[in-house]
Parts: structure tokens; C-alpha cells; sequence
């Protein structure tokens, strides 16, 4: 039972302080609303601090195997919670500006992140769901935020009914293979599968279903529809976090479904990827260019990343999956940092959403410019920026396991995503501004946001530390 | 005694999914079909766990069953939320009307 316990502190430590906030927020006026703010970052140093203290080597498995205590599950919860610190910091300012600062919206975010934790250590299909169910309705909730506007309103309906579908989807798939193998538990399915018993028609038909609603939430091409209009429609540090984070845990969900419980059918769902990762890549890459607002020019960038993601994982081998954690890592933390940027031009009643608000920054500010550009780089893959790097594993596993035309489909699909970065590059550079407002921020958001843009630069010249994480997490949780 | 064999439940589950998957697609008109159409959707999951349940003598599929219904009353009682939210700002609960979003 100790054991049990211990294997699930950092999600206890989430749901209490989550717990704690709420209460407290009753009685924190709304003028002291920062004690909330610096409770709950509190509350996330503090689990990290657990997270840290209690890896081990070994995997845990607890309350009766349907949850599990990994190296996998550990690096994900430290980067998912330094994630979703970095989005408080980011979008303090602007939720401040527009009276989003209240206690609910803390709430909120800590119970998505319980539900990302919850998915990143889950060993049973039941704790998946119930993981992506906590995840989910908590961001339904904060895309809806800000109550008196129509377009988060509409942004949050879409996201609520193409959501519902996905995990509709996801449970009617996971009812075929509970029906071909007789257990949720993954690791049971993953004999069931690798053994070869169970119905084969059953489990490739639930297999359709469970890739299907795992694309909705990765917002791969074609399940996508929702990614731009949530994106757009959200308030800005709810779509830096619906974009970072949540990436993460769609990662574990992934690796542990596909390349754990449905091992044995690697073939069936290497086609499926395979399909999934080109059209991304390719439309993503391609509508992004006729954007004219930064939150959906960033969005589509996000369906193209992902489907860039799903090569390095349709590789199917240690290396192909450490690549595309390695790449999931680095667009969360590069994506965090595009939208930092975007969150730092922002003010009071002006959202520097337009692609235009960026002409001439570099006249305003080259600090902020500079690190946009870092940014860019980054995400278009110029090297030497943790983006390059990132592409670069993922093709080279791609390569290995023989799937040449797709990787050189993948540099085309990046050579087109270039051209919309690089114009950002070029507004800021080469354009007159036409805002000429000061740049005002806190300076310790200031630091954040240029440690984590400088951070993207020394990761690309060192990335063997973090791809030496990526590869021994994995390793010893058995992929 | 007369039982069921599995594959009617299954082929019953199966329709009723469609239909909701047909229902959130087709629909053109209001969104509460959508909400609708989402609870037929999580029913004929719940279906097809119950009937393998029983096919395999396993209690896990049926537990999993009550663990849907819960997550199924919130996810209403949050859509339901959006949807006067929706109606508060937009006025209206057309599918239609939701195309402020595009590009």
C-alpha cells in the first residue's frame, strides 16, 4: 500500500494543492489575487521537487497494475510541469489585463495537468481515459474563460463536440480489443497482441478506432479541424497551453498504446502513421502559409510538427521513439517560447495576433526580436537551433528503418514551412513597425522568457544531455 | 432460457454509433443534436462493453461501464455550460452560426 502511495505522490501533491487554491480562492480578495498565482507555482515546484525525489530505475507498478512509476513517466511529468510554469508566467500580464486572473483559472490549469500526469503514468486503458477525461474537460473549461466574448465561446463548442468525438472514438476502440483480448491492462493486451491470440479482425478493427482518436488529440491532418479554430479563438495563454503540455502527455498515450499494448500490431499501425504524418506535414505546412493571424499560422505549424513527430515514431524501434520524444520535447518548448512573444507584444485590448504586428520589431526592440528569430529558427529548423537537431533524429530514424520517400517528402513538407517562418524573420527585420507602443512586462517574465528563447539556441549546439534523457527514460521503461 | 448471441449487441452498438457519428457530421441545425448525438455515442460504447463483459465472464468491462457514465455526466454538464455561454455571446445555437472561426 506504502508503495502504491508513493508511486503516485506527484499526482496527490497536484490534486491537493489544486484542492488547496480552490478553497483559498474564496478567501483572497480579488486585488491579492497573486497569492493564488504564486500558490500554484509554488504548488509545481514543489512537485517537481517530488518527482525528482522519488525516480528510481526500476518500474513501479501500482493499485494492482493500473498505474505505473517509470523513468518514462517521471521525465515526462518534469517537463509537462516546467511546461505549464512557464505558461503562468507567460500569461500572467494578459489574463491580468482582461480580468482572466481569478482563482478558477489556476484551478483549472493545475486539474489539467493532474489529468496529463494521471496519462503519462497510466499502465490500464481505464486510467488512460479517465487521464485524458480530466485533461480534456479542464481545457474545455479554460478555452470558455473569458465569458463575454463570442469567438472563445464558439472556439470552446468546436473543441467540446470534436473532443467528445475523439474519446467516443477512443472507448468504442478500446471496447473491440478489450473484447479480442479480455483485459485492459496494457501490459496483459501487449502478450495478448505479441502472443498472437485474441480475434485479429477485432483487434485491427479497434485499432482503427484508437489511432483515430489518438490523431484528434495529437490535431493530425486529417482529424485537424479543430486544432486552428482553438488556436485562434482562445485566450492567448490558454492556447500556449493547449499547445505545449498536452503534447506531452498525447506522447505517453501514444507510446504506451501503440508501441506497448499494441506492439503486435506494429505493421497495421505503421500504415496508419505513415498516411497520418504525410498529410500533416504536407497540408500543415501548406495552409499555414496563407494565414494572417500568428495563433493560426502557429496552429497549423503545430499539425505539421506533429505529423513530422509520427515519422520518427512510425520507426517503431528505441531510436525512432527516442527521436520523437526528443522532438515532441523540443516543439513544446520552442512552441512555448513563439507564444511568449506573442504574449509579451500583447496589451490591454490589443492581442498582437495579426502577422502585421510583428513588421519592425526589430526597431522596437532587437532583444525581443532576436529571440523571435532564435524562435523561427527553431521551428523552422535552421541549424544550429534545437529544431534542426529535433528534425534531424527524426529523419535519420525515419532513414533507418527504410522509409527514405517519406523523410524526403518530410524535407520538402519543411522546405514549404520555412517560408512562413522566415517571413516573420523578414517583417521584423526589414519592415517599417506600424505600433510604436513600448514593450512593458515584468522582468521576471522577461528572464523566463529569454532564458527559455537562449536555452533553444544551447540545446541545438549541445542536444546529446537531452537526448541522452530521451533515450535512457525509454530504455529502461521497456520500449 | 433464450440469450443473445454477442454479435447482435455488437451489430446493435455498432448502429447506434453510427448513427451518433452520422448525427454530429450530418447535422446542420442545433447544436444540443451534437450533445445528443455525443451521449448515443458514449451509450453504444457502453453497450459493447457490457456485452463483452458478459461474452468473456470478466467484471472489468462493466466496471469500465460505470466509470464511462460518471465521466459522461460531467462531459454534459460541461457542454451544457459552453452552450449557454454560447448562446449568452452569439445569440443563437445554430451549427450554422458558428463560422465566426475560419481560415
Amino acid at each position: 500500500m506504502r508503495a502504491d502511495l508513493y508511486a503516485v505522490l506527484p499526482e496527490i501533491a497536484i490534486l491537493a494543492s489544486a484542492s488547496l487554491i480552490l478553497i483559498a480562492g474564496l478567501f483572497i480578495p480579488q486585488a491579492r489575487r497573486a497569492i493564488s498565482f504564486w500558490l500554484a507555482q509554488a504548488a509545481l515546484l514543489a512537485t517537481m521537487w517530488i518527482v525528482v525525489s522519488t525516480a528510481q530505475v526500476g518500474t513501479v507498478r501500482a493499485f494492482h497494475g493500473m498505474v505505473v512509476d517509470d523513468m518514462l513517466g517521471d521525465v515526462l511529468k518534469l517537463l509537462a510541469l516546467v511546461a505549464v510554469s512557464l505558461m503562468l508566467f507567460y500569461g500572467r500580464a494578459y489574463l491580468e489585463a482582461r480580468g482572466l486572473f481569478r482563482g478558477e483559472a489556476f484551478v483549472l490549469v493545475l486539474f489539467a495537468l493532474l489529468g496529463m500526469m494521471v496519462m503519462m503514468g497510466a499502465a490500464s486503458f481505464l486510467t488512460l481515459y479517465l487521464g485524458l477525461e480530466i485533461l480534456s474537460l479542464s481545457l474545455y473549461a479554460l478555452v470558455a474563460l473569458q465569458r463575454d466574448a463570442a469567438a472563445p465561446a464558439e472556439a470552446a463548442m468546436k473543441y467540446f463536440v470534436l473532443g467528445a468525438l475523439a474519446s467516443g472514438m477512443l472507448l468504442y476502440g478500446v471496447s473491440m480489443v478489450y473484447g479480442a483480448t479480455g483485459s485492459f491492462d496494457l501490459d496483459r493486451v501487449a502478450e495478448a497482441t505479441l502472443g498472437s491470440q485474441g480475434n485479429r479482425t477485432l483487434l485491427a478493427f479497434g485499432l482503427v478506432f484508437i489511432v483515430s482518436g489518438i490523431a484528434f488529440k495529437l490535431g493530425v491532418v486529417p482529424y485537424h479541424m479543430w486544432v486552428p479554430d482553438v488556436y485562434h479563438g482562445a485566450p492567448t495563454p490558454i492556447t500556449l497551453l493547449v499547445g505545449t503540455a498536452p503534447k506531452l502527455a498525447a506522447f505517453a498515450f501514444t507510446l504506451r498504446v501503440l508501441a506497448g499494448a499494441l506492439k503486435g500490431m506494429e505493421f497495421d499501425w505503421q500504415g496508419m502513421l505513415i498516411v497520418l504524418s504525410l498529410l500533416s506535414m504536407t497540408l500543415g505546412n501548406l495552409i499555414a502559409i496563407a494565414q494572417t493571424s500568428v495563433k493560426r499560422m502557429l496552429a497549423y505549424s503545430t499539425i505539421a510538427n506533429m505529423g513530422f513527430m509520427l515519422m520518427g515514431f512510425l520507426a517503431a524501434d528505441l531510436n525512432g521513439y527516442s527521436a520523437a520524444m526528443f522532438y515532441t520535447v523540443a516543439y513544446v518548448f520552442t512552441s512555448a517560447a513563439s507564444f511568449g512573444v506573442v504574449l509579451l507584444l500583447s496589451r490591454e485590448g490589443f492581442e498582437a495576433d495579426a502577422i502585421d504586428d510583428f513588421k519592425g520589431l526589430n526597431r522596437r526592440s532587437p532583444w525581443w526580436a532576436f529571440i523571435m528569430l532564435l524562435v523561427m529558427f527553431s521551428l523552422a529548423g535552421v541549424p544550429p537551433m534545437l529544431g534542426f537537431y529535433a528534425k534531424f533524429a527524426v529523419l535519420e530514424a525515419a532513414v533507418n528503418q527504410g522509409f527514405v520517400w517519406l523523410a524526403v517528402a518530410g524535407v520538402l513538407a519543411s522546405l514549404v514551412g520555412a517560408f512562413y517562418y522566415l517571413r516573420i524573420v523578414k517583417l521584423m527585420y526589414f519592415d517599417e513597425p506600424t505600433d510604436r507602443e513600448p514593450i512593458v512586462a515584468p522582468g521576471g517574465t522577461r528572464a523566463i522568457l529569454s532564458a527559455n528563447g537562449l536555452a533553444l539556441l544551447v540545446l541545438g549546439i549541445l542536444p546529446q544531455p537531452l537526448m541522452g534523457l530521451c533515450v535512457v527514460a525509454l530504455a529502461q521503461s521497456q520500449f | 432460457m433464450l440469450t443473445v448471441p454477442l454479435s447482435h449487441s455488437l451489430v446493435l452498438g455498432a448502429i447506434l454509433f453510427s448513427i451518433s457519428v452520422v448525427g454530429i457530421f450530418l447535422n446542420r441545425k442545433n447544436v444540443i443534436i451534437l450533445l445528443m448525438a455525443i451521449e448515443l455515442m458514449l451509450l453504444a460504447v457502453n453497450l459493447n462493453f457490457v456485452a463483452f463483459s458478459h461474452h468473456l465472464g470478466d467484471m472489468a468491462g462493466q466496471v469500465f461501464v460505470f466509470f464511462i457514465l460518471t465521466v459522461a455526466a460531467a462531459e454534459s454538464a460541461i457542454g451544457l455550460a459552453i452552450l449557454v455561454l454560447l448562446f449568452r455571446n452569439v445569440g443563437s445555437i445554430d451549427v450554422e452560426d458558428l463560422a465566426k472561426l475560419k481560415g
